[in-house]
């Protein structure tokens, strides 16, 4: 017989720990975190193993081994998704009857499955700031050469980044890495998703857990013409005269706003040297993330490294520090600003959201207290008040996964 | 409903030198089940991807109908991959599941209602449309995807390899399920798989690539009865056929210590190239144990017993005087003879067999063509 074998990059002896003899179904609830909400076409398992949240889904070996290969690529590729930790071969029950491969990952903290985000949020914009978050995945997911093929919702967790979401891909399986995507490959996966949004929406209607004025078509058209946007912003080739020299800059700009760095720009003049055409090559995503990192060693989302950001220029003015190096000032403001704010932050209170997004909720928090007390609030006073108004009310969002395991029983029974 | 048409298709990569597909010409008829088989990197799934718009046309064209919808997007092909979605809603009935991609295209309630029954009907969902789809079966939640795909009423179902990951039992059932709802339906399709078995079970006809060339399309007889090289003959078949080169002496060719004639047509047909052999293949079953000494029989040591119950084969070695050529079926390396189940020999056991006649199949030792 066939011995159990977990194949890792890392050892992962903790894994030893787990019933592997066990089909995932019938898993004790003292291993589970959670059982998943949705039906798919495998069993997946939320486990708690030694303070970690691990997903375990059942599937053919080929299919284990496959899907771990490509997460390990796309992680390689800066690709937001999820940290394969390993794949479970050889598995029997202990009469000896084989057992399904099992691939694991790591669950992503901090993380919302779109049923928690639509549920939990009644803000009005959430659909438009989840479908953003999505079109920059699918753009930075097809960047990489990566066709999905199945792109959707629930296929797909989304983080907390600043007042907007970042999307993660979580589920490779039916994926493909290529050299480069052909505009085939882009439409289908692009046209997919749309299907897909529209009918997990429809079923959140079904279910009464969307907003009913909510109009799922159009949120999946939105999804359509947002990729389009950020796609054609990204790649399009631009033709100007030669003497518009700064529209190459302005190109450059522009795409650091939209959070993507150039690393390769090629830049074609026709014979006569009248007209200039440019079309970026190498684009990578995280302009800001990057920056904040280089500057502080704080390792965020991007949309919150944008954030931060401004508030380390904010504070430079405020410090009349314009003049010292910005690599100085940062450290001062990491030492003097951000530490201490999120260290006023009671220790059991900072698991409900990650370091980063308890910071701009601070500074988001002081803003309003501004408002209504006419005077700039400092921010330990804004700390303080934050935690005690709102923080101490919000759920916590380290590992929001799906029913507990105790309504097991009752989900399967339905 | 139509017909298909790769027209000298071809599918270059870019950076590299041989393409993936090389002038494929195929025509598949209204409402025929056509598999692409082959082995991993032979071209099926990226001739597949070709027909759906997700890998770009290089060279040639395709057609649907008579459509040339070599630069269409994927999406206004009017084709239906099939088992790409498997997630089905929780909340939503099992007549909503089906037919949800209808009511994005805006198609009126009534009619939508219509094709929804009409495809419950053929998929045997009509008691359960109704429910929610956590009452259902594992199969019969597979067959609601299929009816996802049916409602649109597509004129080419395209399928790539959609049982590779079910279990043996599953993919067994699901198989024959696929078959005869395809012929209830009528839809041209077209399956890819690397498994010769299901290919052989499933498709009107078989189309065989290897490195980006097809190799033989015809019917599953056709293709098990007449092989056009030694590649679909060693592919085709399980067990795979017992493949040999062996030398040529007097218009036969000498198999252990047999001599196998050959027809005049085969012999004149024989080039330099060929340099005086030719190579000679037959199935398991085509070969009769006879008594030793007849005449055109050649000797097997047996190595293994494989019994089967209606069926037995002996995996051996081919015993030689002369110590000429080489036989194997597939990757055994070992000669395979299906034999009596009742009659079994021990092994170590030497036999004596012998092809049956004209069930040989000889092939150019140098090109691999067919023969005759």
């Amino acid at each position: 017989m066939e011995n159990l074998q977990i194949t890792a990059a890392r050892p992962e002896a903790a894994l030893l720990d787990l019933p592997w003899n066990v089909a995932l179904e019938d898993w004790p609830t003292d291993v589970l975190a959670a059982l998943p909400r949705g039906i798919s076409r495998h069993v997946v398992r939320f486990v708690k193993l030694r303070g970690r949240v691990l997903a375990v889904k059942e599937t053919r070996d080929h299919y284990a081994f496959r899907e771990y290969e490509l997460l390990r690529r796309l992680n390689k590729l800066e690709v937001p998704c999820v940290v394969p930790v390993g794949v479970v071969t050889g598995r029997h029950t202990e009469d000896g009857e084989p057992l399904e491969a099992a691939i694991v990952t790591e669950h992503l903290a901090f993380s919302l499955p779109y049923r928690a985000v639509f549920s939990k949020s009644l803000q009005p914009d959430t659909a438009t700031r989840v479908i953003d978050a999505l079109a920059v995945l699918l753009v930075r997911v097809h960047l990489a050469g990566f066709y999905w093929g199945d792109v959707s919702l629930s296929n797909t967790l989304f983080r907390r980044d600043a007042d907007q979401f970042a999307a993660y891909l979580v589920d490779a399986e039916t994926g493909d890495l290529h050299r480069e995507l052909s505009a085939g490959q882009r439409m289908y996966d692009l046209d997919l998703a749309r299907t897909n949004i529209i009918g997990e929406l429809m079923d959140l209607a079904a279910g009464e857990l969307l907003d009913e004025e909510a109009d799922e078509v159009a949120i999946g058209d939105a999804l359509v013409d947002r990729y389009t946007e950020l796609w054609d912003a990204i790649t399009a080739v631009e033709s100007f005269s030669a003497d518009e020299h700064w529209r190459v800059d302005e190109r450059i700009r522009r795409l650091n706003d939209l959070g993507f760095d150039v690393g390769e720009l090629t830049i074609v003049t026709d014979i006569d040297g009248t007209t200039v055409q440019i079309e970026p090559k190498v684009v990578d995503p995280g302009h800001h993330s990057r920056r904040l990192l280089r500057l502080t060693g704080l390792d965020v989302q991007d949309n919150q490294a944008r954030r931060l950001l401004n508030d380390l220029d904010a504070w430079r003015a405020a410090t009349d520090r314009l003049n010292d190096s910005e690599q100085l000032v940062a450290h001062d403001w990491l030492l003097h600003s951000f530490e201490p704010t999120i260290e006023a932050v009671p220790r059991d209170l900072r698991r409900k959201l990650e370091p980063a997004q308890l910071y701009h909720e601070i500074l988001d928090h002081r803003w309003f207290l501004s408002q209504r007390l006419h005077r700039d609030v400092p921010m330990p006073e804004a700390a303080r008040s934050y935690v005690e108004e709102v923080l101490r009310h919000r759920p916590d969002e380290q590992a929001v996964l799906g029913l507990p395991p105790e309504r097991a029983y009752e989900a399967e029974v339905g | 409903m139509a017909t298909v048409t790769f027209d000298h298709a071809t599918r270059v990569y870019p950076g590299t030198e041989r393409p993936a597909v090389d002038q494929l010409n195929l025509h598949i008829e209204d409402g025929e089940f056509l598999v692409l088989v082959g082995p991993s990197g032979c071209g099926k799934s990226t001739s597949l991807r070709m027909l759906a718009g997700l890998e770009d046309v290089n060279g040639g064209r395709i057609l649907i109908g008579d459509r040339d919808v070599t630069d269409v997007q994927p999406k206004d092909r009017d084709i239906a991959m099939v088992f790409q979605n498997y997630a089905l809603y929780p909340h939503m009935s099992v007549a909503d599941n089906m037919g949800f991609a209808l009511k994005i295209a805006g198609t009126p309630k009534a009619e939508i209602r219509q094709r929804v029954e009409e495809a419950a009907k053929i998929l045997d969902l009509t008691e359960y449309l109704d429910r929610k789809p956590k009452a259902l079966s594992g199969g019969q939640r597979q067959r609601v995807a299929m009816g996802r795909a049916i409602v649109r009423q597509p004129q080419v179902f395209l399928m790539d390899e959609p049982l590779s990951n079910l279990d043996a039992k599953l993919r067994v059932q699901t198989r024959t399920q696929i078959a005869s709802l395809q012929r209830r339906l009528g839809v041209t399709t077209v399956y890819v798989t690397h498994d010769q078995t299901e290919a052989l079970t499933m498709g009107d006809r078989i189309a065989v690539l290897k490195g980006g060339v097809l190799q033989q399309v015809g019917t599953p007889r056709e293709m098990y009865d007449a092989p056009a090289n030694v590649f679909v003959a060693g592919f085709i078949g399980s067990p795979a056929m017992n493949i040999g080169t062996f030398d040529v002496k007097e218009g036969a060719a000498l198999v252990g210590n047999a001599q196998i004639p050959l027809e005049r047509s085969m012999v004149a047909g024989l080039t330099d190239a060929d340099a005086g052999k030719v190579t000679v293949g037959f199935r398991p079953e085509s070969l009769d144990v006879v008594p030793s000494g007849t005449p055109g029989s050649f000797q097997v040591q047996v190595n293994i017993v494989e019994e089967l119950g209606s069926d037995a084969y002996v995996y051996g070695s081919l015993q030689s005087d002369l110590g000429t050529g080489e036989l194997s079926a597939g990757d055994s390396d070992q000669v395979i003879v299906r034999i009596n189940p009742r009659d079994v020999p021990m092994k170590g056991d030497i036999i004596n067999v012998a092809i049956k006649a004209g069930h040989e199949h000889v092939f150019s030792a140098s090109s691999g063509n067919r023969l005759g």
